[in-house]
């Protein structure tokens, strides 16, 4: 791994200023630091943004639950709080990866990477998220552009995500066996007046199945996703699952998780 | 180059070191502590967990720079006054190891484990230990160690 300049930000403002293009905002670093040691990033400046306290910290009010982007994985998954707003996420956030990387990764970082196979980018689709940022609010359907890329800018730091408290959600997921990445994850919530069933592993970005909510919107039952066919076009292919597979599992996991909403 | 303190196993330790060392490292090269171990350096096997601020981690995948301040145990930091901890004693007493690389991994996150569940389950310690691998594939005596250190402590 090439040094770096590395800075550790008391502020958001610092954090912010002392961004360039050739820099990276370091939290939990469980994809950052694995990505610079394979060599596949090298930045001139690492800007550390763990000590910054005003980035971490859950709150639930009302309709909401507010989570700040340095909390970790293991705060989310033991939260009393989050527990009996949102129970699927809690059960999501106790699913990341192992008790090791729950102890470091954190959500801010997790949904600025936007890997194709994360488990948080889909709970941010399904519960209609609002991503908080020091210059803007983004919802999460504007978000998640495309495979690793997402709309902030150099400086912009991820503050706050605030999801909706659904009526009823749950998460599945069939997970790599060595590192706990969603091969498949399906993640269904049902709102007031809507349905969303966000989809993370299969393609080369999360996505909303907009068929399949449709359907559940119209009757929020897994017998109304049963004839459903899902093309395995343009879905991911490797050594732990083909296209078609992951295509059946998606229908597979949207029902196990109506099921158990 | 950065000046870290920190506290290893106890000791304070003040270094100069490469912004980009690192914890693996930092305590292998430098401290000369070589009880932690690396397998795959890409935060997968768990053979280089240690405890940061009592919580375990994997050492590979920590910059030594970002942990100023930070209070370290590594597994040469478990035995005291020459008496081995009860998750060593419990590997050693049900040959919970086989070539024993992964070892240190595994006693480290136990350890952490039973500070945050007096009395798990096999399941519980299984789920538990997903992200320490041993390529022996010695897991039943790994888990009736766990278990018997949990009835030790």
């Amino acid at each position: 791994m090439k040094t770096f300049n590395y800075h550790s930000a008391k502020n958001v403002k610092e954090a912010s200023k002392l961004a360039s293009s050739n820099s990276v905002f370091l939290a939990g670093g469980m994809s950052t630091i694995p990505s610079m040691k394979l060599g596949f990033a090298n930045y001139r400046d690492i800007i550390d943004i763990k000590g910054i306290k005003s980035l971490s910290g859950i709150k639930v009010s009302g309709k909401t639950v507010k989570i700040g982007a340095t909390t970790k994985h293991v705060e989310v998954a033991n939260s009393k709080d989050v527990k009996k707003a949102i129970p699927s996420l809690a059960a999501l956030a106790e699913g990341i990866g192992d008790p090791q990387v729950r102890n470091r990764g954190t959500i801010g970082g997790s949904i600025a990477n936007n890997d194709p196979s994360a488990d948080y980018p889909s709970a941010c689709i399904a519960l209609n998220a609002v991503i908080h940022t020091n210059n803007r609010k983004i919802d999460a359907d504007k978000f998640f552009k495309s495979m690793f890329e997402t709309p902030l800018k150099s400086g912009e730091i991820i503050e706050v995500i605030e999801f909706a408290i659904p009526e009823k959600s749950n998460y599945q997921k069939y997970p790599n066996p060595a590192s706990r990445y969603a091969i498949v994850g399906v993640y269904v919530a049902k709102h007031k007046s809507s349905v969303n069933v966000a989809v993370t592993g299969a393609k080369s970005c999360v996505y909303n199945d907009k068929d399949l909510a449709k359907a559940l919107t119209s009757k929020f039952s897994s017998s109304s996703i049963d004839n459903f066919s899902i093309s395995s076009s343009g879905m991911n292919s490797d050594i732990h699952a083909s296209a078609e597979y992951r295509a059946n599992m998606i229908k597979v996991f949207a029902k196990k998780a109506v099921d158990a909403c | 180059m950065k000046k870290v303190s920190l506290e290893v196993n106890g000791k304070k330790v003040t270094k100069e070191i490469s912004n980009h060392t690192i914890l693996s490292v930092f305590l292998r090269d430098i401290l000369n502590l070589t009880g932690t171990h690396v397998g795959c350096d890409t935060s997968q096997c768990g053979a280089c967990v240690v405890h940061v601020n009592g919580k375990s981690i994997k050492s590979c995948t920590a910059f030594a720079a970002d942990l100023e301040g930070s209070k370290i145990t590594t597994i040469e930091g478990l035995a005291q006054n020459g008496k081995m901890h009860p998750m060593q004693e419990a590997f050693k007493k049900l040959h919970g190891l086989q070539c024993g690389y992964c070892t240190p991994g595994m006693v480290m996150s136990a350890v952490d484990l039973l500070q945050n569940n007096k009395k798990p389950s096999d399941s519980e310690i299984r789920k538990w230990l997903e992200g320490n691998i041993c390529r022996c594939t010695g897991y039943q005596n790994i888990v009736a160690a766990v278990k018997e250190a949990a009835s030790k402590m």
